[in-house]
């Protein structure tokens, strides 16, 4: 694809120069660790999580579904759309650039930022706070890729539906902040009455929650089945909706 | 292959909504000329040369660039044109450099970036924020992204628009620059003194239509000869008769006491002169003969009337579009009346 390492560059270095939306995809998980580390501590809690873990333990792979819910459902709906508004869009397509082209740029590049805040939540929760992981590295990171990718083509649908940079903020937050607190990503839905528990099995992002403490504490095939099997089919809708629904314009 | 024309548009028609925005358009353009879209705001050209360039999709008509289909062929094409959009934009916080490395590298060939930034006048801004750069640098660097690739065919929609005279004249030499390279150049314009300078062929476009189509100074000569003689006066009132006393010093007659009236009815019946209008204090007498000048002068020294600035002009194509509308092109003569005359239609 002619253009796509100088895409992803620059792609890379315009986030870079945005410092409030770095700010809020990468910063924001770390506080909710610090803080809520702070309060809960790392020590073995069997009675709340049914097995000898800890909190900050549990936390980090679902604070990895709020980073990955942050850039698919908010940065990649208002970072399209304004580009669409704009008219910035609009004067690529008057070039030979592909669709496809410019749509894996962006994705390549938000994947490796959201890697980059895994990386740093990782990082953060080993040396403060003693983070344990029982399953294995490749598994993980292969968990993550697949919520990643199927959250990202979500939200490059929700890009192409929002007619404005505004109205794709309002959608995103409309959608997003339940989720942070219903699917388990920003706190546990155990703490959830029984029925909102129901209710965070409509959510999307709560299978990536699923999926990731399940690969991060090393359960069988029964648990991660399910989750894996849900963002395949989200995955696959993603791809073939954003695909057709792409509007340089 | 040579010898075909770069450009055919056939019937083109598009609507938006109740609008018919172009209304049956058709022209071709040679290769190596600088072919001129003139007209006001509105008048369908911007759509006419988005429609040609691929980006939009006419209702109806044909379009061939370079032999080839700009819908179906799109990126073939895109490979070969080259494009300044009136909307133009780039993503936010990105340099000039940047860009023009960005979208160099989307084609198969593109022209050495540096030398292209040095051409224009860009040398020093590689490094700076896109948002930072004036008016006529932005412009500038639009141009070389439409040049980037060394494109076989160049669009250019309004492109001096908003720029200084300065600006616009460095904008002017760039463009005969372009066709000396042997690109050939499709341009849109609201600006008739730009199209008239610049083109070897313009068409005249009025709400969705090509009213005329030529070489601008074969269209002036088939206005026939109709020279004018244009003079200001201060304070003229709504009714055509002068307001208070003129406020600028040495008129070009010594003054009676008080003013004389100006009586704009009066110079239209004048041997000669076919019409007379007025935009603010912009008097404009439409005549022909060689003693239109001093019939004029004549006039307005008998009446006592104070005039400045008077000169003779030579039709040029905004008469053209005057004679072939019957309306101004109010960027450059205000808000015009025609006082006395025949009604031009």
């Amino acid at each position: 694809m002619r253009g796509l390492k100088n895409l992803m560059w620059v792609q890379f270095i315009l986030y870079l120069r945005e410092p409030a939306a770095f700010f809020f995809t990468l910063a924001f998980p770390l506080l909710c660790l610090l803080l809520f580390g702070a309060i809960y501590g790392n020590e073995p809690a069997p009675a709340f999580w049914g097995r000898p873990i800890g909190t900050v333990d549990a936390s980090v792979p679902a604070y990895i579904g709020l980073i990955i819910g942050t850039i698919a459902l908010m940065n990649i709906p208002i970072e399209t759309a304004a580009n669409r508004d704009s008219g910035a869009l609009r004067r690529f397509r008057a070039t030979p650039l592909r669709p496809i082209t410019y749509l894996v740029a962006s994705i390549a590049v938000y994947f490796l930022l959201a890697l980059l805040g895994v990386a740093l939540l990782v990082v953060v929760g080993k040396l403060v706070f003693n983070l344990k992981m029982a399953g294995s590295w490749p598994a993980v990171l292969a968990g993550f890729a697949l919520s990643a990718l199927a959250f990202f083509a979500s939200g490059y649908v929700l890009a192409s539906v929002a007619r404005t940079a505004r109205m794709a903020q309002t959608l995103g937050m409309l959608i997003f902040f339940p989720m942070i607190f219903l699917s388990g990503a920003g706190m546990p839905v155990q703490m959830l009455p029984a029925g909102l528990q129901e209710f965070s099995k409509l959510l999307p992002l709560s299978y990536v929650v699923k999926l990731m403490q399940g690969l991060w504490f090393g359960d069988g095939l029964a648990v991660i089945a399910m989750p894996a099997a849900v963002l395949c089919g989200l995955l696959a809708v993603g791809v073939v909706l954003s695909a057709r629904l792409f509007r340089w314009e | 292959m040579h010898d075909e024309p770069v450009v055919v548009a056939d019937g083109l028609r598009k609507r938006y909504g109740d609008l018919a925005a172009v209304d049956g358009i058709s022209f071709q353009v040679e290769r190596g000329e600088i072919f001129g879209m003139v007209g006001p705001n509105g008048a369908g050209k911007t759509t006419t040369v988005e429609c040609v360039e691929g980006l939009r999709r006419p209702d109806e008509g044909r379009v061939v660039v370079l032999g080839l289909d700009p819908w179906r062929d799109a990126r073939a094409l895109r490979e070969r044109m080259g494009v300044q959009l009136q909307t133009a934009s780039l993503p936010q916080r990105i340099k000039v450099g940047e860009a023009l490395d960005l979208f160099a590298s989307f084609y198969r060939q593109a022209a050495d970036g540096n030398a292209l930034l040095e051409r224009l006048g860009l040398g020093d801004t590689r490094s700076a924020y896109v948002s930072q750069l004036s008016g006529g640098q932005r412009q500038r660097l639009f141009v070389a992204l439409a040049l980037i690739n060394q494109p076989e065919v160049v669009f250019l929609d309004e492109l001096t628009t908003g720029l200084d005279p300065q600006g616009r004249h460095a904008i002017w030499d760039l463009v005969r620059e372009m066709r000396a390279e042997g690109a050939t150049v499709v341009l849109t314009t609201h600006f008739m003194d730009e199209a008239e300078r610049l083109c070897d062929r313009v068409a005249i476009v009025d709400h969705g239509r090509i009213i005329a189509l030529d070489a601008p100074a074969t269209l002036v000569r088939q206005l026939g000869a109709q020279a004018r003689v244009v003079f200001e006066v201060d304070g003229l009132q709504a009714d055509g008769s002068p307001g208070p006393a003129p406020s600028r010093s040495s008129p070009t007659r010594a003054s009676k006491d008080g003013a004389g009236q100006l009586n704009l009815a009066s110079l239209g019946v004048l041997d000669g002169v076919l019409r007379v209008e007025r935009a603010g204090e912009r008097v404009v007498v439409y005549g022909q003969g060689d003693g239109l000048v001093s019939a004029v002068v004549h006039a307005l020294e008998t009446d006592g009337v104070r005039y400045w600035n008077l000169r003779t002009e030579q039709p040029n194509l905004e008469d053209v579009f005057l004679a072939l509308t019957g309306h101004s092109d109010a960027a450059a003569l205000g808000t015009a009346v025609t006082v006395a005359g025949p009604v031009v239609h």
